[in-house]
């Protein structure tokens, strides 16, 4: 692939901040969310949930419901006409619930109705008789009490031997740690729009991330073959992992085949926080071996990942828990195991950093620990084990790409630190406008943290990205199924093309699954390597064409894969992975020691994207995913109570706002191409997530002196701690 | 259940219509004049996704009952824009990608407008220090922070909404 550094004559190409060609539509009211669809004799359909985390159904009467006036259609699992599961790894999730419910929100049963409000009062008018049951909600528990689920309760169970196993150091740190649930909270709930075909087939507009695999699972579910099920992307309100899994598109699309009319259905949401997957919480006990002069040694760690009822991706998530166990650091020795386990709590499954969240809190931390256990400065003790190019992970493979770690610490932590204002107005407190903090009370901190996380998909999965791209008139035409989520990646596949066939003109047609193969999934930080890689494959392909003598309009497809990865064998050793992104954080905070508050002040960062694409967006991405880190270290926590979900509003789940939201330092975008990737491009959107939130961790840490095991840190962890 | 018929201007038009009585201004706007610009993040007052203009005071459209405006002057996302022209904040916005998804930007948007008014008509916010007078020219970013902290946005756009908006002065 073409590596290059000159000046690009096309206006709007590659490492230009081209515009968002969906800019224009989204500031002006114009760009069709999947809320905003509307179809003629459509009516709205809306799910009945249970209320209980572990219930057995003994009877569901539907009748009392289909009395209601207006009422077109009520569907239970009877109504199934296919396979009554999907799942994205197991089919192991009712699109119905038959004679048990796992969890607090499962469907139960689904309305259409003339009217949203007629559909919601027609659900509770449905009769559920249950027997409820002891719900089993810990997590370690669960690896041995009686299954709950035909499949087991375990999802995944990993080792990981690496080195010498009985290897020691002259230091030795422990220490267990937990991460709390994590909600995506996309602001567009979900929703979407079926409308049944002559053929039989029906055709769903929905916001989504991977348009190919829903429509399989839909198929699957309606006994239809995958060709009738015709799914168009509508414009989606933001993902991060929490449109990966199916939520309604099956019930709209069994209610548009039961009524014969479109059905249109928008999540509440209250049902938004219980309709879709979360970020694990997890129980992480690791131990680090070292030598004296601050060479790690060995690292042992045991990771519970509790997985909620259903697998999701839950196997995936923990095999990248465990192979990031150690974080961005050369260690020649390792025992990780790990467990991802089935509870009536929620369903967890992607979000935006995907299993290195976890464990970059645990690993960090761990670091800082080692670190003021052997008296050295803690940027010093990563730089003496950073990993580079030539190293092995703990999985035994060997880093082929690019791994500038070292420039990564370095140049974050050269960072000026933000000046501390020795009268801050008492506005810049912790707290906000809250007035009441005894501004002696209040510390400043600073923590630093590193990441590293897999790039794509992992373990053999054959992962490809179809694209297409047509030339005529001097204008392109690019259409692949990749799902834009507010990403960039129409902005990036029309820079590609720009960039390739040097025409200005390129535009991007809707992604649907009729037109074109799978692109795969928006996730994984994939798209910018595999759809971008797939656009520009057919663009060369065009172009070959063209300066061949070719006139008149040339059309080429491409599909491109990434070179081939094999599961982990027993011993947890192999190439799982395909390419490795790394990110360095440095939190500065201020905590307001009598209430608990934390203000975090700055984040300072440099990130690993082997190439800028478009500098505006990845800048962008930076933001947006240190604001996730931010709020999952000191704010975000769906709270859950013997399988019930406590907060399931904006109210409760607090998200950072503009006032919550720190300065973002930007000390340098490392770029080093990478080789095998399109343009030497990673992917950027991951990264910012995963070490910010364990860098504000360390600096609450250092302003307060406490232990701090646990995130998000909450204002009683440290207020009341001691008391 | 009671329905009533209601006059009011919507960006500029003249509009009659028979609401059910309970319905909000949110769901006016989207269910029955088709206006689907402005956006429903929680129904609840909660995120600021539904932000309109009434009488170029900002108000969230899902807390607001629709039969309460009668005669009222209401501009959405849709009615920024002259024509082709956008509005400065609108072009801010774009300027300086101060959005992602862009689902929250129809709210952001409204809010920035309205709020841009109220700094113009001198109103403090809680970090105005006790005294001072405010001006759209004297606005900076902790100000803006504070006047916009009503709208969320998950894609964590904030570092570029503040400064869009700052722009959009002048
Ligand atoms: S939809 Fe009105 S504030 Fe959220
Ligand atoms: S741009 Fe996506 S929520 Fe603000």
């Amino acid at each position: 692939m073409t590596v290059t550094d000159r000046r690009t004559p096309v206006r709007g190409g590659v490492g230009t901040s081209a515009p968002r060609p969906d800019g224009v539509a989204k500031v002006a009211g114009r760009f069709a969310f999947s809320s905003d669809l509307f179809a003629d004799g459509m009516v709205w359909g809306h799910v009945l949930r249970s209320p209980y985390p572990s219930a057995r159904i003994r009877r569901i009467d539907v009748g009392p419901a289909l009395a209601i006036a207006g009422v077109h259609a009520v569907v239970t699992a009877s109504d199934v006409p296919g396979v009554n599961a999907y799942g994205l790894e197991h089919t192991d999730q009712p699109v119905f619930a038959e004679d048990v419910v796992r969890f607090t929100g499962e469907a139960v049963a689904a309305i259409a109705a003339d009217h949203p409000e007629t559909a919601r009062r027609a659900a509770a008018a449905v009769v559920v008789e249950y027997e409820p049951l002891e719900p089993l909600v810990d997590a370690e528990a669960a690896i041995t009490a009686a299954p709950i689920h035909p499949d087991g309760n375990v999802f995944a169970h990993l080792l990981i031997s690496h080195g010498d196993p009985a290897a020691t150091g002259d230091v030795v740190v422990e220490g267990t740690y937990e991460v709390g649930m994590q909600d995506q909270a996309f602001m567009g709930p979900e929703s979407g729009l079926a409308i049944p075909a002559d053929d039989g087939g029906v055709d769903l507009h929905m916001s989504t991330q991977w348009l190919h695999v829903d429509r399989d699972q839909v198929a699957s579910a309606l006994a239809l073959p995958p060709g009738l099920v015709r799914m168009t992307l509508a414009g989606v309100g933001g993902a991060f992992g929490a449109r990966e899994d199916v939520s309604l598109q099956v019930h709209i699309c069994l209610l548009a085949l039961h009524t014969g009319r479109p059905v249109k259905m928008v999540f509440s949401r209250e049902e938004s926080f219980l309709g879709h997957v979360h970020r694990h919480p997890c129980r992480m006990a690791y131990r680090h071996h070292a030598t004296r002069d601050g060479r790690l040694v060995k690292v042992e760690a045991r990771m519970v990942f509790d997985g909620g009822a259903y697998a999701s991706t839950s196997g995936p998530v923990l095999t990248n828990a465990c192979c990031f166990a150690a974080g961005p650091y050369a260690v020649p020795n390792a025992v990780v195991e790990g467990w991802a386990v089935r509870t009536n709590n929620p369903p967890c499954g992607a979000m935006r950093g995907f299993g290195a969240v976890q464990a970059c809190f645990a690993h960090e931390s761990q670091m800082d620990k080692l670190a003021a256990a052997l008296g050295m400065d803690p940027v010093e003790l990563r730089l003496r084990n950073a990993m580079q190019t030539g190293d092995r992970l703990i999985t035994g493979q060997l880093i082929s790409g690019t791994a500038p770690v070292a420039e990564l610490i370095r140049t974050c932590s050269a960072a000026p630190l933000p000046p501390q204002d020795p009268a801050p107005d008492p506005m810049a407190r912790p707290g906000g406008s809250g007035r009441s903090a005894d501004p002696d009370r209040v510390r400043r901190g600073v923590g630093f943290a590193v990441s590293i996380k897999n790039l794509m998909y992992s373990a053999g999965f054959d992962d490809f990205s179809t694209a297409r791209v047509r030339l005529a008139d001097g204008a392109a035409t690019v259409t692949c199924a990749a799902a834009e989520v507010g990403q960039g990646f129409v902005t990036l596949a029309q820079q590609i093309v720009r960039e390739v066939l040097q025409v200005e003109d390129v535009v991007i047609s809707a992604a649907d699954t009729s037109s074109i193969a799978s692109a795969g999934s928006t996730s994984a930080s994939r798209q910018t390597w595999m759809s971008g890689g797939a656009v520009e494959g057919a663009a060369r392909a065009v172009l070959r064409r063209r300066e061949a003598g070719e006139t008149g309009e040339i059309e080429e497809t491409y599909e491109h894969h990434h070179k081939p990865t094999t599961p982990l064998g027993a011993d947890g050793q192999g190439d799982a992975h395909v390419s490795y992104v790394f990110a360095a954080h440095r939190a500065v905070v201020d905590v307001d020691l009598d209430l608990g508050l934390v203000r975090v002040v700055e984040i300072a960062t440099s990130q690993d994207v082997g190439r800028v694409m478009n500098p505006v967006q990845v800048t962008g991405q930076i933001e947006g995913g240190i604001a996730q880190g931010v709020g999952l270290a000191v704010m975000e926590e769906i709270v859950m109570d013997g399988g019930l979900v406590r907060n399931a509003s904006f109210t409760d789940y607090l998200i950072p706002t503009a006032l919550d939201m720190p300065e973002v330092t930007v000390a340098a975008l490392i770029e080093q191409p990478e080789p095998g990737a399109p343009f030497g491009a990673k992917g950027v959107g991951e990264p910012p997530t995963i070490s910010s939130s364990a860098a504000v961790a360390a600096a609450v840490r250092d302003a307060t002196g406490l232990d701090l095991p646990r995130i998000p840190i909450r204002p009683q962890d440290i207020a009341l701690a001691g008391s | 259940m009671a329905r009533m018929s209601l006059d009011l201007t919507v960006n500029g038009e003249r509009r009659k219509v028979d609401v059910d009585t309970r319905t909000t201004v949110l769901d006016l706007l989207r269910e029955q004049l088709g206006l689907t610009g402005s956006k429903k993040g929680c129904d609840h007052g909660q995120c600021g996704a539904c932000t309109v203009l009434v009488a170029g005071r900002r108000v969230l459209g899902c807390l607001v009952l629709a039969v309460t405006l009668e005669g009222a002057e209401v501009t959405t996302v849709e009615g920024l824009a002259d024509g082709d022209d956008l509005h400065p904040v609108q072009r801010a916005f774009l300027d300086a990608d101060a959005f992602q998804c862009g689902y929250c930007t129809p709210g952001q948007l409204c809010s920035a407008v309205g709020m841009l008014r109220e700094v113009g008509e001198g109103w403090p916010s809680v970090v105005t220090p006790p005294g001072a007078t405010v001006s759209v020219s004297s606005l900076g970013p902790d100000e803006v922070r504070e006047r916009m902290s009503g709208n969320l946005c998950r894609c964590g756009a904030y570092v570029n909404i503040v400064p869009a908006v700052l722009a959009a002065r002048r």
